[in-house]
């Protein structure tokens, strides 16, 4: 925000980073040699729904928007409880999962949503044993950073494996420097 | 006050004596000047006594009302208020009143004039990521802080240095007031004036530095004191580790109901890292670490 802005009260609406998107699949590569976890196969986008910008108002929309077929289970829109939508996307494959992402982004930037995407989120498992130590990958598409959230409770998260995780990944991803940015996202629908 | 069960250590101590010592003797300097200068020395000292004994009087007050804290009772906080009775008992102490802040940020503090007045107050954040057992650690240190009448003695101490600052801009009163010439050498009292305020100004500085390093020390006392009154020093360090440094910087705020949501949705206002304060009221990580690993040792020793 410029000088000019501030005196002025006007906020310039943001649209998103998506370039460092794509470093993801590299990143991927260093969890599973270095820290023993793997791509769930889920990925999600998180944006606020809203009315105005965009006549895109219902999911049925959004999703023809995307250009996705619901029918094959493979993609899901749902809202959460604060309001919130989530994309999720289902592929085992994460240079796939990535470049859907990034398609869902591009075209929701095409039709005016840029400025209402909060993040992006990639589910990383451990390989053995399963559900135990899991971490989302959250790109914060305003920032063009990511960085490690892995929650172990309903409001408990694990920072000693996130920093662990920076440590890995600081060379192959842009990750948050900002420690305050590592928001949670307790509950969130992608695993 | 009975007596609490809580040991000294004597290397902090002579430390604590010594900085207090250098807080007298700077004390003493000031008084020197002043009167040299001329001032009323009544007026000088009413005030700054004034100011300092509103900010010791209210100090729960001003703690509580800054970190936007409000006084929890046991129906409402009943880990927190449990643990805080059983630290007492072991301490042999007056139970303080208990608090709550609402924020994120893991901190707690301990304010009040005197024992009797005293306040205990963790944060919310501090709560949610502490184990039960780490928290009974950080209430036991600020406990400690209570014991050790650490807000009496740091008011004392700032006070110096606020009267330290009283004498440098009445100096720069007097040097530009003074200056018409009324003596046979105007000229040399103007200089001797501005080298007053000179001298104050480095005074002040000298103060602050040894009131922060009191208060390091006071720290590490209260560190000690609590380590050894739970019996655990490893949990006071594990609880360090976890609030201070990168892991304290972690928020549990959602990202979805982050009140600088602002920030996610429109362009970021400030960025960039926070420089770390060089003139630090708290001993380094390492250094509390360090004590801590030292006192482990002994205990089990």
């Amino acid at each position: 925000m410029g000088f000019r802005d501030a005196l002025f009260g006007r906020t310039k609406q943001v649209q998103p980073k998506l370039d460092s998107l794509f470093a993801l699949s590299t990143a991927a590569l260093t969890l599973d040699t270095e820290l023993d976890l793997v791509p769930s196969g889920e990925a999600g986008l998180c944006f606020k729904s809203g009315s105005g910008e965009s006549t895109i108002t219902t999911d049925a929309e959004v999703l023809e928007l995307l250009n996705f077929d619901e029918t094959d289970g493979k993609v899901s829109l749902s809202t959460d409880d604060l309001g919130f939508k989530w994309l999720v996307i289902k592929d085992s494959d994460i240079e796939a999962l990535v470049t859907r992402i990034h398609g869902a982004n591009t075209s929701m930037v095409e039709n005016g949503l840029g400025p209402r995407l909060l993040c992006a989120v990639f589910g990383f498992v451990p390989k053995a044993p399963p559900g135990e130590g899991s971490v989302r990958m959250v790109y914060l598409l305003k920032q063009g950073t990511f960085y490690p959230f892995a929650p172990t409770g309903p409001n408990q998260r694990d920072n000693e494996l996130e920093l662990r995780v920076r440590s890995f990944l600081e060379k192959d991803l842009p990750i948050e420097k900002d420690l305050s940015r590592w928001m949670a996202l307790w509950n969130l629908p992608v695993n | 006050m009975a007596k609490s069960k809580i040991e000294s250590d004597h290397g902090l101590n002579v430390r604590m004596f010594v900085t207090g010592l250098l807080l007298v003797v700077l004390y003493l300097i000031i008084v020197t000047v002043l009167l040299r200068v001329g001032v009323s020395l009544g007026f000088v000292i009413v005030i700054a006594a004034a100011l300092m004994f509103s900010q010791y009087y209210f100090s729960d007050k001003i703690a509580m009302f800054s970190m936007h804290a409000h006084e929890v009772t046991p129906q409402q906080e009943p880990k927190l208020h449990e643990i805080v009775d059983r630290l007492c008992l072991l301490a042999n102490m007056e139970k303080p009143r208990v608090g709550v802040a609402e924020m994120d940020i893991p901190n707690a503090f301990a304010t009040g004039r005197s024992p009797k007045h005293a306040v205990i107050c963790a944060t919310r954040g501090l709560m949610n990521r502490l184990s039960d057992e780490e928290l009974e650690a950080v209430l036991a240190h600020e406990l400690s802080h209570v014991a050790h009448r650490d807000v009496a003695i740091m008011t004392i101490a700032s006070g110096v240095g606020m009267l330290a600052g009283l004498v440098s801009r009445i100096a720069m009163w007097s040097a530009m007031f003074s200056g018409g010439g009324r003596s046979r050498n105007g000229q040399n009292i103007v200089l001797v004036e501005m080298a007053t305020w000179i001298v104050s100004l480095v005074i002040y500085v000298i103060a602050y530095l040894l009131t922060m390093a009191l208060s390091r020390y006071r720290e590490l006392a209260a560190d000690r004191s609590g380590a050894i009154l739970i019996g655990k020093p490893s949990v006071l360090a594990s609880a360090l580790v976890h609030i201070t440094g990168d892991m304290g910087k972690i928020p549990r705020t959602d990202l979805r109901k982050a009140e600088s949501m602002n920030a996610f949705f429109f362009a970021p206002a400030l960025a960039g890292g926070t420089a770390a304060s060089l003139f630090s009221t708290h001993p380094s990580l390492e250094k509390r670490l360090d004590q801590l690993n030292k006192l482990e040792r002994q205990l089990n020793g």
